[in-house]
This record gives structure tokens, C-alpha cells and sequence, in this order.
């Protein structure tokens, strides 16, 4: 049986499904030191079918892959205490302002400092901007093809790899040729986890860091330069208060609503 | 070039898709403003029917890309068709829904050209922008709006140095409307010669469990909407029956979906459709800010809630403050007496 050289790109994301009223700035920027954070929930469900085709492949490695601050460095402790094999930390100021075609760009050097990788795995989209581009414009990067919402593994050899994606509208079945990058959406199943022993000895241990540097890149390619996308204006939800009119629960004040609606030809 | 290219998409029966001709409509708008052709692409087997279902929506040009390999979308197949005609044509803005699909495809054509794109945006418009970093100033840019940050923020987003311009549209939220049943455009074959052999083989579709969806609350004309305040499924029934007299059909909060009171096709928001009917009742509905930007476009809001500082009344034309399970049935009968 071959093994397989596995890469999981993943983030730490602000929780958005805890937004406090201190997660806004007055001056409509998020606050991002008042959001606890987290691994983002689908960036995990990627790792553990990582896992599974380690399952299937033993021998088989797992590197996680993130970009961010110091404290992403949570992510590749988190990530190996569940079973991953090792990883590392992209973070650069250089990096700073990244919108999604400068990430993408970014992780897939990182990826390529790796040599040969079989099967990339990530999460369709992160909740801090739900955007789900980075995957593709990663695959797109390595000159790979994508296998996108893949909620099951089906199976996995040297050469290709079938899984159930989620669509819309039901599941289709796809057989993909390796290497591909696979986007892994939130039906998929939960991470396994931690296992103790593994958190305490890597309690001790310090998390690789890398810089732009390190990954070769075409410095013009980062970061804010490298973002074709600019945020032009942020508005907070304001709501615009109407003149309500207030019903009263009675028989006769609904049927008055009820007539009045008729006569404006809304029901009929 | 000025002009406007859409992606579109295919039903399962070989139509263009409703949320395509919702973004054609919108294309069209922006194309005119732009002194522009509104461009389509369609890509499938058989189609030359569908390519003519795109003219009365004011599009100018069809590219029309015939193989059978193109006919269950494959994210390869498409990509290269599309990669060509937008290097052929160099359109100023290319749009897409913000579907399976188009969530698919978009972001790997942005990665190939090097372009900007907006995911799921809510509203376009065009208008000037001045770069504060580079003092530039421009005229006319796409101005991509999008909720961000889990709904709490809307966000304006411009790519003011790459072309083309790019965004993906949320389903429902741009209005499908006919510009002239009579407009007529071009329907352009584009020659794939060997392009398709290459990246034919990458994807294969072994099985597909696909179900046209058979609740259409986005067309709904009046829409009575349950939140988790209805209590249970069978409180739904009041909904259902309401709606039916009516002539509307029934939606529900996520949170109403999530605890299974209703189906996953009802769910109205940012997660779920979004509609725009001539009545939204909405029955023990907070209303919060994710729901709202599924429904905050409707005619007419009325509101029934427990609590008079529910959200939701905020945006209510009418407000009825009172528990849904009383309330309902009166409103019932008041239904069945006006009505009849």
C-alpha cells in the first residue's frame, strides 16, 4: 500500500457566532482583540478526513499549514494533538491586509516548499468572511484539480481518491484523479479528539514559524499589493426604524387589518 | 471593453437557470449604464434552446459552448470554457450566482486571470471611488455590497487596478424581470478544438443523487414565516394553513429549521433564500439581523411576537403583540371571512 503525503490548510478564525456588542470598533471596524478564537469549524472537519485517509493509508503524513499571528501556532498544537503529523506557522507582516487571491497565493508557495503532495485538504469557507475562494485559488495555484463540499470519503488509493460532495440540491458521487485539493464542507463529520498524551509533549515543544522568505515568493504577490480586492466601506446594520402600526390581538382589530390589506389588493 | 459577462447556469432540464436570469437582469442594467453589451456564456450539451431563452432579458451576445463533456457541470471542463471567452472578449465585469457552481467556478478563474472577486453579494452598483493610498481617482467602478462577519456588517468591496471586475450574486436577491419578449441578440459557438481533452479526465461523476427542489418559497407571492417561537412542528400546521388560504406559501428562521420544525428548502436568510413577496407575516420571528437580510425587502411585514422589542418589529408595518398560537387562529377565521 503507497502513502500519501497529506497537507491541511487551515485557520484561526474570530468566533462570529459569538459576536459580543464590544465586536465593533465606533468607527464600524471589527474589534478583533475583544473575539475569542477558534479553529474554524470546517478547517476541522478537513483535518479529520485527512485523518481518515491516514486511516485507510497508514505511513501516510499530515502536515498542517496556517497562516496568521503568533498565536496561530494554537492551530498546529490543536491540530497535532488530534493526529497530525507536524506543520507550521506562515506569518509575516508582509502578509498583513491579504484578501483572498493574496492568501491563496501565499499558502500555495507554502505548499510548493513541500515537494511532492498527494491530497490537500481545507474547509469550503472560513466564518470570518464565508467567502469559500481560497481553496479553489489554491488548487487553481497548483495546477491541480478541486473537489469542493466533500461532506464523505468513499475511498482513496495511490492514484485518485471518491468522495460524496454536498450540493445544494443532493449528493453527488466524484472519482478525482491525485494530486487534487479537496474543500470540506460542514455535513462532514466532527474531529476527533485530542488525545491527551499527545497535548502534553507538545505542551513543550515549539511550533515551526515561517516567513515570506521562506516560501519564494514574488514579493509583489502579497499582502496588500498583492490584493486585488479593496474594502471600500464598512456600514454597520442600522435598523431603519418604520411607522409600525400596532394591531391589537382582538378578532375585530385583526379582521380590520385583514380588510384593509384586501382593499389594497395585497391578499385576495 | 464594457461589457457585462454572465455565467450562466442550467437546470437539470436544460434551462437557464432562474438565479442566471435574475443576474442577466441586473447585468443588463449595468451594461447599459456602462455603454456596454450584456454578454452571456452557457456551457452544456443540447442547448441551443436555452441560449435563446436569454434574449428577452436583454442579452446581447450568447457564447454557446456544445460538447457532452460539458454536460453535468465539472469544474475543469467549465473552467476552460469560460477562461477563454473572458481572455477572447476582456469583458470590464463577469458575474456569476452564488451557487454550488458559480462558488466553485468563480474563484479559480480570479486565481487564473488575477483578478478581484466579491463572494455573495447582495447588491451592485456602479459609481466612482477614490483610492486613498493611491490618490487615483475612477469613474465608474462595480461597487460589490456584501453582508460580512456573520451578517453584522455590510461591506462594500471595489477592485479598482484588475479587470475583469468579478462577484458571485446571492440567489433571489437580484428581481428576474423581462426587458423585451421581442429583444433579439447573437448566438456565438465558441470553438473548443482540442481544449476539452486535457482536463476531461481529472473529474468523473460516478453517481448523482439530485432532487429538483419542489417547495419554491422564493416566487411566493405572500409568505408566512414560523421562527423558533412557534414552539413545535405541529404549531407549524397553523402556518401551513394560513398560507394556504392565502395563496402563499410557508417559511421558517433557522432556527425554526435547525429544531425541525420546518424543511431546510423554507429557510429564509442569510443561510437560506432570500425573498421579496407583496406580504411577509412573520409568526414568533425575533428577527434577528441574519433572518432580516433574507426578508427585509417584502412589501408589506407584519409581525407577531410575544415581545414588543423583538427586532423584527422594527422593520413590521403592522405589529400584533400577542402569542402566536392565539393570535393565529383569529387571524385565521378573520381570513376565512374576508376571503370568502
Amino acid at each position: 500500500m503507497s502513502e500519501l503525503k497529506i497537507v491541511v490548510l487551515a485557520k484561526q478564525v474570530p468566533d462570529t457566532h459569538n459576536v459580543g456588542g464590544d465586536a465593533m470598533n465606533p468607527d464600524g471596524t471589527v474589534n478583533r482583540a475583544a473575539l475569542p478564537t477558534v479553529f474554524n469549524p470546517e478547517d476541522l472537519k478537513a483535518l479529520e478526513m485527512a485523518l481518515q485517509v491516514k486511516d485507510r493509508m497508514p505511513g501516510s503524513h499530515i502536515t498542517v499549514v496556517t497562516m496568521g499571528p503568533q498565536r496561530a501556532a494554537q492551530i498546529i498544537k490543536d491540530s497535532c494533538s488530534r493526529g497530525a503529523d507536524d506543520g507550521f506557522v506562515l506569518s509575516d507582516a508582509r502578509f498583513a491586509g491579504s484578501d483572498t487571491l493574496a492568501t491563496s497565493y501565499a499558502l500555495s508557495q507554502a505548499i510548493r516548499q513541500l515537494g511532492k503532495v498527494d491530497i490537500v485538504f481545507c474547509g469550503r469557507q472560513a466564518i470570518d468572511g464565508d467567502t469559500a475562494q481560497v481553496g479553489p485559488q489554491v488548487a487553481e495555484k497548483l495546477e491541480i484539480p478541486q473537489v469542493t463540499y466533500a461532506e464523505e470519503l468513499c475511498a482513496v488509493d495511490g492514484n485518485s481518491i471518491v468522495l460524496n460532495r454536498r450540493l445544494a440540491d443532493g449528493v453527488e458521487q466524484v472519482r478525482c484523479a491525485l494530486p487534487a485539493l479537496v474543500t470540506v464542507t460542514a455535513t462532514a463529520p466532527d474531529c476527533r479528539y485530542p488525545h491527551a498524551h499527545r497535548l502534553l509533549r507538545l505542551a513543550k515543544e515549539e511550533v515551526r514559524f515561517l516567513n515570506a522568505d521562506d516560501v519564494n515568493p514574488e514579493l509583489e504577490r502579497l499582502g496588500l499589493k498583492g490584493s486585488p480586492t479593496k474594502v471600500k466601506k464598512i456600514d454597520n446594520i442600522v435598523l431603519s426604524h418604520k411607522e409600525s402600526c400596532q394591531v391589537d390581538a382582538t378578532p375585530e382589530a385583526l379582521s380590520q387589518l385583514m380588510a384593509t390589506l384586501s382593499k389594497e389588493h395585497i391578499i385576495s | 471593453m464594457n461589457n457585462v459577462l454572465v455565467y450562466c447556469e442550467l437546470t437539470r432540464s436544460n434551462h437557464i437557470a432562474d438565479v442566471s436570469l435574475e443576474i442577466c437582469t441586473k447585468g443588463r442594467q449595468l451594461a447599459t449604464e456602462m455603454h456596454g453589451k450584456l454578454q452571456a456564456v452557457v456551457a452544456g450539451n443540447n442547448i441551443e434552446h436555452a441560449a435563446k431563452e436569454l434574449f428577452p432579458y436583454g442579452v446581447d451576445e450568447v457564447f454557446v459552448a456544445n460538447d457532452s463533456r460539458l454536460a453535468s457541470y465539472r469544474t475543469l471542463p467549465h473552467f476552460t470554457v469560460l477562461s477563454k471567452v473572458i481572455e477572447q472578449q476582456q469583458p470590464d465585469v463577469v458575474l456569476f450566482g452564488a451557487t454550488t457552481v458559480g462558488r466553485d467556478l468563480a474563484p479559480r478563474i480570479s486565481s487564473y486571470l488575477r483578478c478581484g472577486l466579491t463572494a455573495d453579494c447582495t447588491a451592485l452598483e456602479l459609481g466612482p471611488h477614490d483610492d486613498a493610498k493611491s490618490g487615483k481617482h475612477y469613474e465608474q467602478l462595480l461597487h460589490q455590497i456584501r453582508p460580512a462577519f456573520g451578517g453584522n456588517i455590510i461591506a462594500t468591496i471595489v477592485s479598482p487596478e484588475t479587470r475583469p471586475q468579478m462577484a458571485t450574486i446571492r440567489e433571489g436577491v437580484m428581481k428576474k424581470e423581462i426587458l423585451d419578449a421581442n429583444h433579439q441578440g447573437t448566438i456565438i459557438p465558441i470553438d473548443l478544438g482540442n481544449s476539452l481533452d486535457a482536463v476531461d479526465g481529472a473529474v468523473t461523476i460516478l453517481h448523482s443523487d439530485i432532487v429538483e427542489k419542489n417547495i419554491n418559497i422564493k416566487g411566493a407571492p405572500i409568505i408566512v414565516a414560523g421562527g423558533y417561537g412557534m414552539g413545535s412542528k405541529e404549531n407549524f400546521q397553523l402556518l401551513h394553513k394560513l398560507a394556504h388560504m392565502l395563496g402563499g406559501e410557508v417559511g421558517a428562521t433557522r432556527a425554526a429549521v435547525d429544531a425541525g420544525f420546518a424543511e431546510n428548502d423554507r429557510q429564509i436568510g442569510q443561510t437560506g433564500v432570500t425573498v421579496r413577496p407583496r406580504l411577509y407575516i412573520a409568526c414568533g420571528i425575533s428577527g434577528a439581523v441574519q433572518h432580516r437580510a433574507g426578508m427585509d425587502q417584502s412589501s408589506k411585514i407584519i409581525s407577531i411576537n410575544t415581545d414588543p422589542q423583538a427586532p423584527i418589529n422594527a422593520i413590521a408595518d403592522y405589529t400584533i403583540i400577542g402569542d402566536v398560537n392565539t393570535v393565529l387562529p383569529m387571524l385565521i377565521d378573520s381570513c376565512n371571512n374576508i376571503l370568502k
